[in-house]
Order: structure tokens, then C-alpha cells, then sequence
């Protein structure tokens, strides 16, 4: 495929979603180890009542409000699983579990006993994303890269998840150290002075803030998928943490690229005549990889497995 | 009543001095209802070996994770070397229970080790030469040092104690609390860190161990602090730990025999 047809079809999709799958498979590295991982999908649910409600106060069905609104859904989701789990001494998936269901259980009441029915706030968009819509129409080819005329019609997801991901680097860059300390030993990381319950809530808001940013560019199933596939074939390729990060990025850009020229060209190259879900597909490829790490992996049998103590 | 309780801890902490490595007073901890700890004193003696030994349940553990602020106590007070806790963190040393911890965890047995000196390093200092020869030397001290680039996964009960004991070492502390180091550990073990606990004592360190082995208290330790959930006795070996003491604190938990067998070792 040439730079003209390439740039502005599939440069900027392949771009959001591999920056977006990063964003997720970061935080997601720290979220599988504290047995968390679901928070993807709890975010997932949760946003549905921020987003009515951004709707109601606002009126409109435009971008900032209701990322914003999903924004604040999921931060008061993580507090409120974090307080459950804490204040009831309950395991986090029972936590994520009673919070999700009740917050989206109330905004289907909300969005049923509100006249938001007339508007339409598309559930199969929130859920499938539509990267294969982010295209930039205003490149020509590769020169465009380097022109302003032309970078001033990009889909305006390329920055916000552009720079969702440089946050949740910066994050994990910053506090890599307190991170891995409290995630193998909370008790151990609070005696040298790391505050774990401040720190870890950092941590799900920071997931939180990762999950809406994709949800707006390439939907939830991309979401939930990389907060735990990447992470979890990674672990198996690897017995420490560094490693484990890097392979989680490799796995996670391989998804996102794979998953997309596969959707596109793949039914293609079958004969079908129409692509496939760029999202879907992502997630098939990124849960391919997890099965191929866990039946060829080097470090998938795990020492601390139930056996002779 | 929470005010009383802080009210008295205030008047008794006026006269703890900075050779006190660890003085809990008037010390309540809660999970729910039932108090797991209530209303307990503790002076640890500077260099001593302390046993804090009682039944299962008594509030041993929790006695310790509420000295170092890992729980939060309902009411008390705890002042570590005549400070606040929180001034006094880089004087402190902590060896948790060994299955409080997933060992999964995708870290080798060094940077386990390397976490003994995260005070030092910051958020963001670099692991240099010189950090890397102490914790092999802290390896060392507990007979690991060939086991540095093991996945701590693959070591056994008593290997991952010594990998604990060594990131405590690494630390470098004037106080060394312990939660139940010899659980599940092989004999050769229970050696190694017996004399690694010992060998900091000569050197003036404070040791706390929290213990459950009644018959080795007498050979290990010098001081001993008896509770069942509230402070059954305290002081030297001679002092505390008696049959009288012992029945006190086990009631018809503890056997007879044993009672018997333990008074007959003290003579």
C-alpha cells in the first residue's frame, strides 16, 4: 500500500490503537499481579452512569462532557471498590463486582426514567469503538506527518490517548519502584514509609483515566482485553518484572497492528467481501497470544503453584 | 473512652527515653467486634531478644503490625526509640510471615533483597555497585549468596525466610521486628537465622520476634512478652516465662505435659 492511500486510511487507527492497548497493558502489568485485573471491566460497566448523567447536565451528546462524565464515573467507581474492599475486608473481585452492577444497574434506570431515549447514545458504539472511522482525511501521504495544515485535521482521540499514554508512562516510570515494592509486599512497604493505600488507589485511577481515553478511541472490548492479555502472556514469558513490562508492550503493539490489518484484509484474503470489527479483532488477537504463551511460554509453570509445600 | 485510653497513653509516654527501641502503650487493635488486642503496654529493652510468644489468635502478629503502623490501632499509643513511628521508620527493620506474600511474584532473590535498601535509593536513585556488594553481603550472612538469581518462586520455605531475613538485614536497623521466622522452616534454617539474630544482638541491635515454639524460647531468647489479646507478663526469660504464666496465658489450651516438660527445662 502506498503513503497516499496508507497515511490517511490506516496510519492515524493503527496509531490509536496501539497507543491505546500501551495504555492499558501498563497499568494492567500491576493490576493482574494485585489480582485486579477485572477493574477494566468494571470501569467498563461504571461509565455507562457518568455518561447519562454528563448528558442531563449538559444536553448534549458532544465529546468533552461525556468523557469528563464517564471520567468521573470510574473515579468514584475505584474509590468505592476500594472502600468496600477495605472497610468490608472482602477480596477485590467480590468489591469490583457489587460496585459495577449496582453503578450500571442504576444507569439503565437513569437513562429508562429520563427522556435521554430520544438521543442516541450508541451502546454498540461504546462497546466495538470505531477506530476504522479515525481516518485523516486531510493527509496526502507521508509529507503530511510534517505539515501543519494538514495535522490540524487529525482525530482529535490521536492526542488524548497520545497523551493518556505519556501520563500513565510517567506514572509507572515515577513511582516503579513503590509500585513493585507494595504489589509483592504491602505489609513490608508500609513499614518503610509507602503510603500503599494512596499509592494503589493512584494506581486504579490512573487505570481509570487509561480505560475512558480508550473506551472514546477504540471502545471496551480493547479496554478489557489489554488490561489483562498482555500482562498475562507476559508474566509467562519471564520471571521479572522489568521483562515482564516489555514483553507486555510488545504484545500489546503486536495486537493492536495485527488485529488491525487482519480485521481489514483477512475476510479479504478469504474471499469475503467485508472487513471485520478493528476492535474485535484486536481482542481475538491479543487472547491468541495469551493461548500461545500459556501452552509455549518458558516460565508458564509456576513454582508457587498448589503441590507439596 | 478512646479519649481516656489516648489520655493515659499521653501521661505514661512522657517519661520514654530515646534508649527505649520500642514502647506500646494503652495499645487496642480491632478487625471487628472483638478486640484482637486490648489495652496493651510493651517496653522492649534496648539489645535484648524479645519472644513475643502466646495461643493462636492471642494477638501476636497484630501486636507487631500495629508497632509499625501496618494496622491501625483503635487507640494507643507507640513511640520507637522515644519518637513517633513515622521519625523513626529508617531505625526499623521488618521480616513479615512468609505466606503473607504471593512468591509468584516475578522478582529474583537479589532485588528482594534490593528492596532492604529502597530509603535509601529514593523513587528514582539507581541501583549502583555498592548497593549491589551489600546486599550480596546481607545474601551472605544467611548463606543465599548463590541463590541471587533465582526467581524467589523457586526456593524452598526456608530459603525464602533467609531471603526476608537478608532484606531485613539490608536495611541496616537498630530494631528488628520479626513475625514468626522459624514457621515451616527446615532445621538447618531455623540455625542460620538464629545465629544471624544472635550475631545483631552482639552488635546492639534490638531483636522482637514474634514465636511460637515454646520449647526453644529458653534457648533463644532473653526477654519474653506473654499476651493473650491483653498482656499476660513481660521481662527477663526467668521473669515471664514461668508455669504459672504459661497456664495463664494458654489456660487448658496448653497440655499438662507440656507445662511440665517446660517447667522441668527451667529447672
Amino acid at each position: 500500500m502506498s503513503g497516499e492511500e496508507f497515511v490517511p486510511l490506516s496510519l492515524t487507527p493503527l496509531l490509536i490503537g496501539t497507543f491505546a492497548a500501551i495504555a492499558c497493558a501498563l497499568p494492567g502489568n500491576f493490576l493482574v499481579l494485585r489480582k485486579q485485573a477485572l477493574i477494566g471491566d468494571a470501569i467498563s460497566h461504571v461509565v455507562l452512569p457518568g455518561i447519562v448523567v454528563a448528558f442531563l447536565l449538559t444536553g448534549t451528546i458532544s465529546t468533552w462532557p461525556m468523557i469528563l462524565g464517564a471520567a468521573g464515573a470510574a473515579v468514584v467507581a475505584v474509590v468505592l471498590i476500594e472502600a468496600v474492599r477495605r472497610l468490608g475486608q472482602i477480596e477485590a473481585g467480590a468489591a469490583m463486582g457489587v460496585v459495577f452492577t449496582t453503578m450500571f444497574a442504576a444507569g439503565v434506570l437513569l437513562l429508562e426514567q429520563t427522556d435521554t431515549s430520544t438521543v442516541h447514545l450508541d451502546v454498540e458504539h461504546a462497546l466495538y469503538g470505531n477506530l476504522e472511522s479515525l481516518i485523516w482525511l486531510d493527509a496526502v501521504g507521508w509529507s503530511s506527518v510534517l505539515d501543519p495544515v494538514a495535522l490540524a485535521g487529525l482525530p482529535p482521540e490521536l492526542p488524548r490517548i497520545a497523551l493518556t499514554l505519556l501520563g500513565v508512562s510517567v506514572f509507572v516510570w515515577l513511582f516503579w519502584r513503590p509500585l513493585k515494592i507494595s504489589t509483592f509486599d504491602e505489609g513490608f512497604a508500609r513499614t518503610i514509609g509507602v503510603r500503599t493505600g494512596v499509592l494503589g488507589m493512584a494506581l486504579v485511577i490512573t487505570a481509570a483515566i487509561a480505560a475512558v481515553a480508550a473506551f472514546d478511541a477504540v471502545g471496551s472490548i480493547i479496554v478489557i482485553a489489554m488490561f489483562i492479555c498482555p500482562p498475562a502472556a507476559a508474566r509467562m514469558m519471564t520471571n521479572r518484572l522489568e521483562t515482564q513490562i516489555a514483553w507486555s508492550i510488545i504484545f500489546a503493539i503486536l495486537s493492536a497492528v495485527s488485529g488491525y490489518v487482519l480485521a481489514g484484509y483477512g475476510p479479504l484474503w478469504l474471499g469475503a467481501a467485508d472487513a471485520v470489527s478493528a476492535a474485535g479483532m484486536i481482542a481475538t488477537m491479543s487472547g491468541l497470544i495469551l493461548a500461545f504463551a500459556a501452552l509455549w511460554g518458558p516460565c508458564r509453570t509456576r513454582a508457587g503453584a498448589p503441590g507439596p509445600a | 473512652m478512646l479519649s481516656l485510653a489516648a489520655h493515659q497513653g499521653a501521661s505514661v509516654a512522657e517519661k520514654i527515653t530515646k534508649d527505649c527501641p520500642l514502647a506500646i502503650r494503652g495499645l487496642t487493635v480491632s478487625y471487628g467486634q472483638k478486640p484482637a488486642v486490648f489495652s496493651v503496654d510493651m517496653t522492649v529493652q534496648p539489645g535484648a531478644m524479645t519472644a513475643i510468644i502466646g495461643p493462636n489468635g492471642a494477638g501476636k502478629s497484630t501486636l507487631l503490625k500495629a508497632a509499625l503502623g501496618i494496622v491501625s490501632p483503635l487507640s494507643g499509643q507507640v513511640s520507637v526509640f522515644g519518637e513517633p513511628l513515622e521519625k523513626q521508620r529508617a531505625r526499623i527493620a521488618y521480616v513479615p510471615q512468609r505466606a503473607s506474600v504471593d512468591w509468584d511474584f516475578p522478582t529474583r532473590v537479589i532485588d528482594v533483597v534490593l528492596m532492604g535498601l529502597s530509603r535509601e535509593l529514593g523513587l528514582l536513585g539507581r541501583v549502583r555497585a555498592r548497593h549491589m556488594s551489600r546486599a550480596m553481603d546481607c545474601l551472605n550472612r544467611v548463606g543465599m549468596r548463590d541463590f541471587a538469581d533465582r526467581q524467589i518462586g523457586q526456593l524452598s520455605g526456608g530459603q525464602q525466610q533467609r531471603v526476608f531475613l537478608a532484606r531485613a538485614l539490608a536495611q541496616d536497623a537498630d530494631l528488628y521486628l520479626l513475625d514468626e521466622p522459624f514457621a515451616g522452616v527446615d532445621a538447618a534454617t531455623e540455625k542460620a537465622i538464629i545465629a544471624v539474630l544472635k550475631s545483631l544482638k552482639e552488635a546492639g541491635r534490638t531483636v522482637v520476634v514474634v514465636h511460637h515454639d515454646l520449647a526453644t524460647v529458653t534457648d533463644y531468647f532473653d526477654h519474653v512478652f506473654l499476651i493473650n489479646t491483653r498482656k499476660v507478663a513481660e521481662g527477663t526469660v526467668a521473669e515471664a516465662f514461668t508455669a504459672e504464666t504459661l497456664q495463664s496465658a494458654y489456660g487448658g489450651r496448653l497440655a499438662t505435659a507440656q507445662i511440665d516438660q517446660i517447667s522441668r527445662a527451667l529447672g
